[in-house]
This record gives C-alpha cells, structure tokens and sequence, in this order.
C-alpha cells in the first residue's frame, strides 16, 4: 500500500507543474521524436546514412560519448569534498550531481548504441548468454564500468532518498564503503574510455600516455561547470537551497582543473612539434589543416581560445565570483570540451589514415538530429530525476505527507 | 584429401582447446543446456522491442545465433543449411557454404615481390570478384599504393592513379591488405570475439557475431578491415556460389570484412585468387611451417620486409625484392 502511495504520487508529481515545466517537457518530447524518426531512417538504410566511411570509422556519436563520459566522472569531484571532507554547502547538493550523471551515463549509453552498426546483437556482450571478450577488450572493459558507475550513482542516492522519505536517518556505516568506492570508480570509467583510444598504436594521435590524464583534467572542467548551471537552474525553479559558496569552491576546482589540462595540452604540443615526426600529421589537420582539408580547424581554435579564456575568468576572484562571468566561463568551458574531447578528439584519430590518405567527415543531418534527440532524452530523464529527488531531499514528499494527502484527498492540509 | 578434410573440420569445431578460453570445457555442456529457455524468452521480449526496427533478414534462428567457435557441429550444419537457403533465394544460385577447418601443419604466409609488381590492379578486381564485395557501395581489400622512386613515404603515396599504361615511368607500386598480423592488435579489441586468427593464421570475422562498433577497424594499421555501411550489393550473374563461412559468403549489412587470403580456397589446396589473376607473379603463398615451400625459401633467401615492424604486429605479409 505504501509503495503504491510511493508510486502514485510519484507520477503525479511528474505530470504536474508550472507551464515552465509543461513547455520545457515538450520541447524535449518532441526534439527526442525527432530524434528516433531519425535513428529509424538510420536502422532502416544502415550507417551510410552518416558521414562515417571505413576511413573515419567513428565521428559524432563516439564524440559526444566521450565528452559526456568527461561529465559522469566529474560527479566525483562533488562526492570527494562532500563526503571525504564533511564540506557541507556541497553535501546537501550532491546527490543533484549524482542526478547529472545518471543523465549523462544514460547518454553515454544512447550515443554508443546509436553508433553501433547490429543494435540487434547486442546481447552478444552480455557475459552468459553472449561473449564478453575480457579481460582483452578496452571496450569490454568500458561497458563493466560504466554500468557499474551506473549502479552506484543510482543505488547511493536511492538508498539515501529512500530513507529520507521514509524519515530515517541514512545508516552511514552502511552506504560509506559504496560512497568511497564511487570516487576510484568514477576516475575509473574515463580512464578507462581513454584507453579504448590510447591502446591503438595504430593511432599515433591517441597512442600518446598523456591521453588518460588529459581526459581527466578536461573532464574535471566540463562537468562542474554544467554543475554550476545546473545548480542555479534548480535554486531559481524550485525552493531548494544551494549556497553560493558551494558554487564558488567549484568553480575554484575547475580553475585547478583547467590549469592542468592547459598544462597538459602544452606538453603534448611540445613533444609534436619538437620532434616533428609523422606523428605530427594528425595535430597538423586538427589546427592548420592538411593537403588544404581542415574542416576542424576553425572549431579547434574556438575552443581553444573558449579554455584560455575561462581559464582567465575562473582564476580571477572577482570574475569567479560574479554570476555574470561565472556563468559565461561555464558555457566556454562546456562548449569548449565538448569541442576538444568530442570532434576534435575522435577525428584526427583517423586523419590521415593509417596509410596516408586524407579522407575527411563532416556529419550528416541525421546524425545531428539523432545526436540532439539523445541530448534531450538525456536532458528529459535529468529533468524528471530532478522533479522527485528535489521535494523528497527537501523533505515534502516522504511517507507522512503521502499518507496525509491519501487520507484527504482534497488536500485540505497546505 | 576430403576424408582428411572433414575428420579435420570436425576437430577444429570441437576440440576442447579451441573453446578452453571461453569457458572450461567441464562447465559447458550443462552452463549450455540449463539457461537455455530463461534466455530464449528474455531474447523473445527483446526481439519484440527490435521488430519495429526493420532490420534487414533478420529471422528468429539467425538472431539466436550463436558465435561460430562455440556452434556444435549439428549448430553449424543447421547454420550452413539456413544460408544456403537465403542465397538461393536472393541469388537464384545453389551455394556451397564450406566449413573447412585449418589443415594440420599449415600456418599460412604471403609473399609480394615489390620489383615485379606493375600497379596493373588486377589483384584487386579479383578479389572482388571472388569474395563477393560489395559492388555499390564498393569494397576492395587490396589497395595499391604508387610510390614515386626513391620516396617510400605513404603520406605521399596515390591509389588513385589512372594513367593509359602502367606501369609507369617513375613509380613503383605497393598493394596493401590485410597482412594477418601474428600479434593482430584488431581481433585483441573486438568486445565480443567475432574477429579471431584461426590456427593456420588466417584472420577472420564471424560476420552474423559481429555488433558493427567498428572498434577493429580503428585498431587496424593497415587499413585491413572494412565495413557493410549499406546493404551490400552483387548482381547475380557475378556472386561466386563457392564460399567459406568465415570468408567469402555474402555479408550483411552494417558489419565488418576484411581479406581471409581467401580461406574456401586456400582451405582446400588451391592459391588465393590474388595470387592466381597476377600477370607478373609477383605474388607468392604458401605454408611458412614447411622449410621447403616457395614462401619460406624467398624469406630465407630474398630481401624481405614488412610494413610497420616497429609496431610490432608481425605480420605474416612479407614484401621482397626479386633481385
């Protein structure tokens, strides 16, 4: 009876709200049917309705995969300070970080299944009934720990808001060891989904070890900065509280995070440019272009020029801590990333190919539509987790006020 | 020969050391037979949800399928049956689907003598002709690179050339396939093993396993490997009805293929067809386990080399120099 009552207030939560919240759902129904109309065509003809050739065997799909991996890791930088040090203005937001990255995993899921040619076989990976070719395949490896990220960020806040609306305290003995185990965990599933690339020698441009690192640093930039938006989103939109100062240690975070990947990125130039190899061809496409193809070149700078400048507003106090520039370097940072990590990550993997040839890969429409259906599924199921999390964590909805509005259906009671 | 032949089949698809890694052979028959319903009706839900999606051919027995190095033999008779019965109906033709396993003994190489070659591209029509490519989109898996003399650098290298005569003054050329690497950095990748070098060294891709990520194709150096972005497309007149399962049966769409060095051929005896249609003979084959054959004397004798040792994939391709 009490898991009815759970359930159905639940949905009705989920159907009711300001019409805000009614046209915000729509526009992400209906851009997600757009986005399956498009993902039927590419069932129906097969990958040759993208850009995608035996050249440039991954593109836009693998792109956005690896960038939104970057944005489920970094829920680890809220768990670490939350936790570990008892910071509490971001221990009371953090299971909305964990919210993120169900929503990002979930993408991540959507994009590599988009991606894959046979959608039909993919029980071939599951251990028992397919083959799951471990401990060889950096790819076998990525699915264990993803779903296992996955698990874990939906088994901790679950345990923690099924208590709270039962109104008992969380038993911290139990759900620490789960807690400490997601941080290695989370630095585990971008580590992990570097390697797939950084295993290739086939592959001069990812075979480099800084590729792991780099992940890391740039994921740690991306992720709290769609953090930080998202946080002033939910305090403008519903009566939960989130400190300033919550914010400002992570953008503070993000500043280290971003000084790092900087760094990085000047280290891998060096060695590239220094010792001038063929090595170099695939870095040379990225920024100047090669045999006149550069189709990246100009994103490339852009989001370059979007980290450098960020960079320069996070480490400054007074820009960090003013909202307006604030929230101008996070939309840098993300759009920024999701260049760097994304296109421009994936592609000059393939260019030129292994032999030399030079074929290039701009995405097709479908593609983009498929990918912007995926991102408003993604933004949906976040925006529905947020719609019951957010009153249980604040303590309206529990087991008492559920029963008291069964009890008088009228909701006599305010 | 096919007495031998078929008691060999019958080996390489049972023998227990060819499944031990998948699973220890005590385990299997039961961990086979116990799941067996509860995974029929949870696939059957699963098809339910992918029968709106149209995806091409796909009955119920070929989407149970199983991995070809985990099929019984009764599982690959029913298998090869099924096949034949789809070509029939899409060609009009009776197809041999041939199962040879590795003959004993062989460990198959190849040779091209560089100095020879003259870029005439017959290889690669040949190929496509025997091992049924894709006409439209088109597939070939010899690509010839022109390199001008003295430059060896693939960078700087052309398969588009088109001149009225080849060859060339000027040029040498260097045709490139899959080199069926020792250490195959693509089957190591596979997430699902549907790529695996067989016993006699033959590279090959379970065509009905395969998921189509592509991830082998990315790990390839040599630009081996090849992928169904359509459906693949071969008049009926020109679809060669003598196949292997891992070669050169027709391929579906959205998966990946690459050269088997022709395994239905090299399988019972004959050459690959590249190596048959070379007007030069500047391609050689042949068991680098037997000291005496043609391919082991031009390794011992001849100047040879293979394409990117320093990556260590030690390819069983070698390229030499006749003089």
């Amino acid at each position: 009876m009490a898991r009815f009552g759970f359930i159905s207030e639940v949905g009705r939560r989920l159907v009711t709200g300001p019409t805000a919240y009614y046209a915000w759902v729509g526009i992400l129904l209906i851009l997600a049917a757009i986005g399956v109309t498009a993902y039927v065509k590419q069932l129906q003809q097969g990958l040759i309705v993208t850009g995608m050739t035996s050249y440039v065997s991954w593109g836009f799909y693998i792109g956005n995969f690896t960038f939104l991996v970057g944005v489920a890791a970094a829920a680890v930088l809220l768990i670490i300070p939350a936790y570990l040090y008892d910071f509490g203005p971001i221990k009371d937001i953090v299971l909305v970080g964990e919210a993120l990255a169900v929503s990002a995993l979930s993408m991540c899921m959507m994009f590599v299944t988009a991606d894959l040619g046979r959608p039909d076989r993919i029980w071939h990976l599951l251990p028992g009934l397919g083959i799951l070719n471990l401990p060889r395949s950096m790819l076998g490896w990525d699915i264990v720990v993803l779903n296992g990220y996955m698990f874990l960020n939906l088994f901790i806040p679950g345990y923690i808001l099924w208590k709270a609306y039962n109104e008992k305290p969380a038993d911290m003995r139990f759900i620490l060891p789960f807690i400490l185990l997601s941080i290695p965990w989370a630095v585990s599933i971008h580590t992990v989904t570097a390697f797939i690339y950084n295993g290739l020698a086939a592959r001069p441009f990812w075979n480099a070890s800084i590729l792991a690192p780099r992940f890391l640093a740039s994921a740690f930039c991306s992720g709290p900065a769609l953090v930080i938006l998202l946080y002033q989103v939910v305090r403008k939109y519903s009566r939960f509280h989130v400190k300033d100062e919550a914010l400002f240690k992570i953008a503070e975070m993000i500043s280290i995070a971003m000084a790092i990947n900087l760094f990085l990125l000047c280290a891998e130039f060096f060695k590239e440019l220094y010792s001038d190899t063929h090595h170099l061809s695939p870095l040379r496409y990225l920024y100047v272009g090669i045999h006149g193809k550069g189709a990246l070149v100009s994103w490339i700078w852009f989001a370059t020029a979007f980290n450098v400048v960020a960079f320069v507003i996070f480490i400054i106090p007074a820009t960090r801590k003013n909202f307006a520039t604030l929230n101008f370097g996070c939309v840098l940072i993300i759009v920024g990333i999701w260049i760097e990590k994304g296109m421009g990550l994936i592609i000059p993997g393939f260019i030129p190919a292994p032999l030399g040839e030079v074929w290039e890969y701009v995405p097709t429409t479908i593609e983009i539509l498929v990918a912007l259906g995926i991102w408003s599924i993604g933004l949906l199921i976040l925006t529905l987790i947020l719609k019951i999390i957010l009153p249980i964590e604040m303590g309206e909805f529990t087991k008492r006020t559920v029963a008291s509005t069964q009890f008088r259906p009228t909701g006599a009671k305010a | 020969m096919s007495d031998t032949q078929d008691s060999l089949t019958k080996k390489a698809f049972t023998s227990p050391d060819r499944t031990a890694p998948d699973q220890p052979e005590g385990s299997r028959p039961s961990s086979r037979q116990a799941p067996l319903p509860d995974r029929r009706t949870f696939l059957a839900g699963v098809v339910g949800l992918l029968g709106t999606m149209a995806v091409s051919s796909c009955s119920w027995q070929e989407f149970f399928q199983q991995n070809f190095q985990k099929m019984t033999k009764k599982e690959v008779e029913q298998t090869v049956e099924r096949l034949r019965a789809e070509y029939k109906q899409k060609y009009g033709k009776d197809f041999v689907v041939g199962t040879q396993g590795p003959i004993d003994g062989a460990l198959f190489g190849y040779a091209l003598d560089i100095q020879r070659c003259i870029g005439c591209r017959r290889c690669v029509y040949g190929c496509v002709e025997e091992n049924n490519q894709s006409r439209d989109p088109q597939i070939h898996y010899i690509r010839v690179l022109r390199f001008r003399d003295g430059n060896m650098d693939p960078e700087e290298s052309n398969i588009y050339y088109d001149p009225e005569e080849v060859p060339e003054k000027g040029y040498y050329y260097m045709p490139v396939q899959c080199q069926h690497c020792a250490n195959a950095p693509c089957t190591k990748v596979c997430p699902v093993r549907a790529t695996w070098t067989e016993p006699d060294g033959l590279v090959v891709v379970d065509y009905n396993w395969c998921i189509g990520c592509r991830y082998c194709m990315a790990a390839c150096p040599y630009m081996g490997r090849w992928f169904n972005f359509a459906d693949p497309v071969i008049p009926s007149d020109q679809v060669n009805p003598v196949t292997h399962y891992l070669g050169n049966r027709p391929r579906m769409r959205n998966v990946v293929e690459k050269c088997t060095f022709c395994i239905q051929r090299v399988r019972v005896g004959k050459y690959p067809k590249c190596v048959e249609v070379c007007p030069v003979g500047a391609r050689k084959f042949g068991n680098l386990l037997d000291p005496n054959s043609e391919i082991s004397v031009i390794i011992r004798t001849k100047r040879v080399f293979r394409l990117k040792e320093d990556l260590n994939t030690q390819p069983k391709f070698y390229y030499f120099f006749s003089i």
